[in-house]
Parts: C-alpha cells; structure tokens; sequence
C-alpha cells in the first residue's frame, strides 16, 4: 500500500498573541488579548488613547514582559528566546525615536549590524531599504536631525525592513505627516503586502481601510473586534443606509415603506437648495430586510420622476470603530450595574 | 561578542563627537597642568617629603569630580530622553552589552585622558632634568604605580558614572549623582582618620571598614611603587556591582 503523501508543516502564524494581560499594579494596561497575524497579511490595530495597543506592541516587540499571556514571533515566544524572537521581527516605535547625530547611512548600518546582516550583505540590505523607503536620493548622507518629519519616519520604517525580518509592527507611522507623505507611507506599506506581515496601529482610520486586509479594534484593554472591514460592517453596522434627493417628504416616504418593513428610519436633511422641492432624505432599513434590494423600484413606482439622486452609504471604519468601542462601553456598564 | 564590538565602535564614535567630552578633556588636562605646574613650583622653593610625581598622584581626586561626571552624564540620560533605547532593543541586544559598552568607551576615554596627563612628569624630566636641583624629578615608581592605581580605581568610578545615568533621565541628575557618589567613595575613609571613632566600642570596626574603602591610603602604598591587591579587589567588585545594578535599571526603565 502507498505511503499517504507527507503533507508539509503548516508554518506559524508571523505574530501570535494568547491571552496577554499586562498589570501595573492595580491598574490593567491589556486584558486576555489574542490575535493573529498571517504570513504576508496587513493588520490594522486601532483603538482610543490608552486602549493598550501601544502596550501590546512593545509585548511583541520583546521590550515590556507581559504579566502573563503568550506573545510568538514566527513561533518563537518573546518572553523565552527574545534575541532569536527580535531577529524575526522588525519594529518602529511610536514617535520613532531616531540619534540625531548619525547620518541616515550610518544609522542603518549601525541597526543592520545589530539585527545580524554583515559582509556582503550588509550593503545590499542598506541599500534595498534606502531604496524601498525612497531615501537614496534626498536624504542618504544627511543628518538624522535636519531630515524632515516625513523623511524621518521612512527611516523608521526603513530600520524595521532591514534584515527581512518575517513580520513589522509599525506604531502610529503615519502621525504627523501631510497628506503628500501619508500617500507615499501607504504606497509603501501596500508594496510590503505579500512579502512580510505587518501589524500597524494608527489614528487615520481611512489610511487603515485603505491598506489593511483586516483590522483588530482594542477598547478599554481588550480586543472588542476583529476581522476583515466588510465582516465588521456586517457585524457592527447592521443596517443599510441609502441617501435620496427627491421631491417628496419623510413622511410620505415612511408611509410608503413602514408597512413593508417597520423598522424603517427616514431622516430629513431639508431641501437641497431654499427654493428647492426637492429634499435630502436618508433612509436607513435592516441590511436583511427584504425590501432592502428593491428599495429603488419601490420609491420609483410610488414618485415617477421625483428622484433625483438614490445611492447607497457604506458604513467607513470609522463608523466602526465606533460602533464596535460604544458596544464595548456599553458592555462594561452593563456589567457594572 | 560581535555587537559588543558594534556597540562599544558606535559609543566610541558618540563620545568622539560629543562636546562634553572635548570640554572635559580640555578642563582636565588644563587643571592637571596647572597641577603638576604648582608642585613643581612647590618643590622648587622647598625640599618635600614626597617627590613631584607622589604630590602629582595624590591630587588626582581633584579633575575626577569634573572629568567622570562630563563623560558618563549623558550615557543613559540622554537615551532615556529621546527614547532610542527602546529602538535600540528592539534589535537583539542585551542591557547588560549595552552598560557595558558605555562604560568602556567612557573608560577608553578615561584612560586616553590621563595617559596624556602622564606626559606632563615626562615632559617636564626631559626639557627641565639638567636645569632641576631635585634628582627625583621622574620618579619612575611612582608614575608606574600611580598610573596602575588610577586605571584600576578608574574602572570603579566610570562604572559609578554609568550607574548614576542609568538611574535618571536628566543629565544635570546623573552628573550631581555622580559628584556625590565619587566625593563619598573617594573622600569618606580618609575623612574619617579624623573624626575620633575610637573613642566609642564599635570605633574600630568602623574604622578598619573605612580604611578598606581609603582610596587616599590606597594611593599611598602605590605611589611608594608597591602593588597591593586589596584594592585593585576593592575596585574590580565596586565596577562588577556598578555595572550589574545599572544593568537592572536599565532592563527596568525601557
């Protein structure tokens, strides 16, 4: 009988947290949090200030212990094996600290010998990143202290690819920036998708859905979503929002809809113009209530011509992230009383 | 091995282009100039007890409470401040292999310092011999044992320069830190052969503790060209405990 063919080894997740707590005496910074980061994927780690995310980052990153609870990079628990941990894993912390006295070449072969690379290899892996981060041209023999705030976090960002490591867990880089170096922060972070995991924390919500495959909400210390933006969606926001500019009132569109689905909400934005007939109208339905997908006909049917305007509102981040932090609020005073 | 070759190259390299460092070299060899001028001075007018090089050596406390303080205030403060330690273990490094480099690039400088302070007995033997009434002028033993006491006692006091820094986040902190430490450990076992201890029951046992940590007496039997071991253990213990506990504090504030 043929031997089953091996099946190879699953490779561990880039980053792997289990239960972290971290106390400082009576106070508790992170409770019970547990995630994920796979092989190639960008993680979006968001949350008010003083959630705990920046605390879970540090865990990670093999700075802070953890008062009990799991933290693995490529396998490898932090806690244990830091040094071979921190060889696995590249990290920029929050307001990226940098020497001002190091020219940005200096300072990366400084970081690159400290991570392991020499020899050849050293100049290769300078250069690559210098290259990736867009440094070789403006900033590659300047001052670490006259470099601009931009320029100043792509060497942060530079430090933490050198080596290659399999994961990078950038803290608030973009923080600061213009929208002209934003863009170019997540032109960067994009091009890293597929190569290494990275797990990002920031505060521009927008710029976390536009780059990341999934996002983890940390609130009050512990995780309080996670998932994909459009899972999220599903699970925070569960309804279906349409904004319509019409010649009708809410009243008149609430008498037409409620008795297909009472839980309609219609809000009105006033008229569009001041001599204006026609309104702004929000309509807000369950996103599975049966009407949802035909709502436009519906309206149509019953207003010929007096629609001017029907479009759909996806819920952004925003939206929930806010929903997912309220639930949690509301969780914790539920329980309080 | 190989990153504390990295490390202790870029402390080096910190401390080379640092201003407190050149200011602290110029302050030092400045006042030790004006030392060695003074006894000279003073040995010319009047026979002495001890040779130039003995009275040289024994005023070698007076730059310690500038020179120290200048080279190790900023080690950890000034890390501290600006948050790069964080970033610097966030590469696999240890605390301790960073302590250590710090202190032994702020030793190096120590050392490189006081090998030039050196030249002045040097100098003046082979420029001012002939013209000198003194024939001890280079008294060879002397400078031997006075140079081997401050190497050895030197390692103690840097690496209580580094402790202190790795305690504060202020410079200004570490270097009064530092100053208080030193004029304690240099100072006190001397100042106590004054303070009449015999008189009470446990005077001599505080007294026999003092005279282990009387760095002046210490001094004295090398600058006679004797090598005692007692105190090189004395310093060699001082140093490992001061660069373990700056260790901890260091593995405790990042």
């Amino acid at each position: 009988m043929p031997k089953p063919a091996a099946t190879p080894p699953v490779p561990p997740p880039a980053i792997e947290v289990e239960n972290l707590c971290k106390r400082y005496g009576a106070v508790t910074a992170i409770e019970g949090v547990s995630l994920k980061v796979n092989r190639g994927e960008i993680v979006g780690f968001l949350g008010p200030n003083g959630a705990g995310k920046s605390t879970t980052m540090r865990i990670i990153s093999g700075l802070m212990p953890a008062t009990s609870g799991v933290a693995r990079v490529n396998g490898i628990p932090v806690a244990w094996r830091p040094e071979e941990a921190k060889r696995h894993l590249g990290y920029m912390p929050e307001n990226n600290p940098l020497p001002e006295d190091l020219r940005v070449t200096e300072y990366l072969r400084l970081r690159a010998r400290l991570k392991g690379v020499h020899g050849r290899d050293l100049n290769d892996s300078v250069g690559e990143v210098m290259e990736a981060c867009d440094l070789v041209r403006k900033a590659r023999r300047r001052l670490i202290g006259t470099l601009s705030k931009g320029f100043r976090q792509r060497v942060g960002i530079a430090d933490a690819l050198l080596g290659a490591p399999d994961a990078i867990i950038l803290d608030e880089p973009t923080i600061g920036l213009d929208p002209h170096q934003i863009l170019s922060i997540r032109r960067l972070i994009n091009n890293l998708r597929g190569k290494m995991a990275v797990l990002i924390s920031s505060h521009i919500l927008a710029e976390i859905e536009q780059v990341c495959d999934r996002v983890i909400i940390i609130n009050q210390s512990r995780v309080v979503a996670s998932g994909t933006p459009d899972s999220l969606r599903r699970e925070f926001i569960p309804d279906a929002t349409f904004s319509l500019c019409a010649a009708t009132t809410a009243t008149a569109l609430e008498t037409l809809l409620l008795p297909a689905e009472p839980k309609t909400e219609v809000t009105d934005k006033g008229p569009e113009a001041p001599d204006s007939a026609f309104r702004r109208l929000t309509l807000r339905v369950p996103a599975d209530s049966p009407i949802a997908p035909v709502l436009l006909g519906k309206i149509w049917a019953a207003f010929p011509g007096k629609i001017r305007e029907f479009h759909s509102l996806k819920a952004n981040l925003e939206d929930i992230f806010i929903a997912a932090t309220r639930r949690s609020w509301e969780l914790e005073t539920k329980i309080k009383n | 091995m190989r990153t504390l070759r990295i490390l202790l190259l870029h402390e080096l390299r910190s401390l080379a282009i640092a201003a407190p460092t050149y200011i602290a070299a110029g302050l030092f060899l400045s006042m030790m100039g004006f030392l060695y001028l003074m006894v000279l001075h003073e040995a010319k007018d009047t026979p002495l007890d001890l040779t130039p090089v003995q009275m040289y050596f024994s005023l070698f406390f007076v730059p310690l409470f500038l020179i120290v303080p200048l080279l190790t205030m900023r080690s950890f403060a000034d890390e501290y401040r600006n948050g790069t330690l964080a970033a610097l273990f966030s590469t696999p490094v240890r605390p301790a292999q960073v302590v250590f480099a710090k202190f032994a690039s702020a030793y190096i400088f120590y050392l490189l310092l006081w090998a030039l302070a050196l030249l002045y007995p040097l100098v003046a033997w082979w420029m001012l011999g002939p013209l000198y009434s003194d024939p001890r002028l280079l008294d060879l033993p002397a400078l031997i044992g006075g140079g081997v006491f401050v190497a050895a006692s030197g390692a103690f006091y840097v690496a209580v320069g580094i402790l202190a820094s790795s305690l504060t986040r202020s410079t200004l902190v570490a270097a009064l830190l530092t100053v208080c430490a030193l004029f304690f450990l240099v100072l006190l076992g001397f100042a106590l052969r004054f303070v009449p201890l015999d008189t009470f029951a446990w005077g001599e046992t505080v007294l026999q503790i003092s005279d282990y940590f009387n760095t002046v007496g210490h001094l004295g039997v090398y600058l006679r060209g004797i090598a005692d071991s007692q105190p090189l253990f004395l310093f060699l213990s001082g140093t490992l405990l001061s660069l373990a506990l700056a260790s901890l504090a260091v593995e405790s504030k990042t």
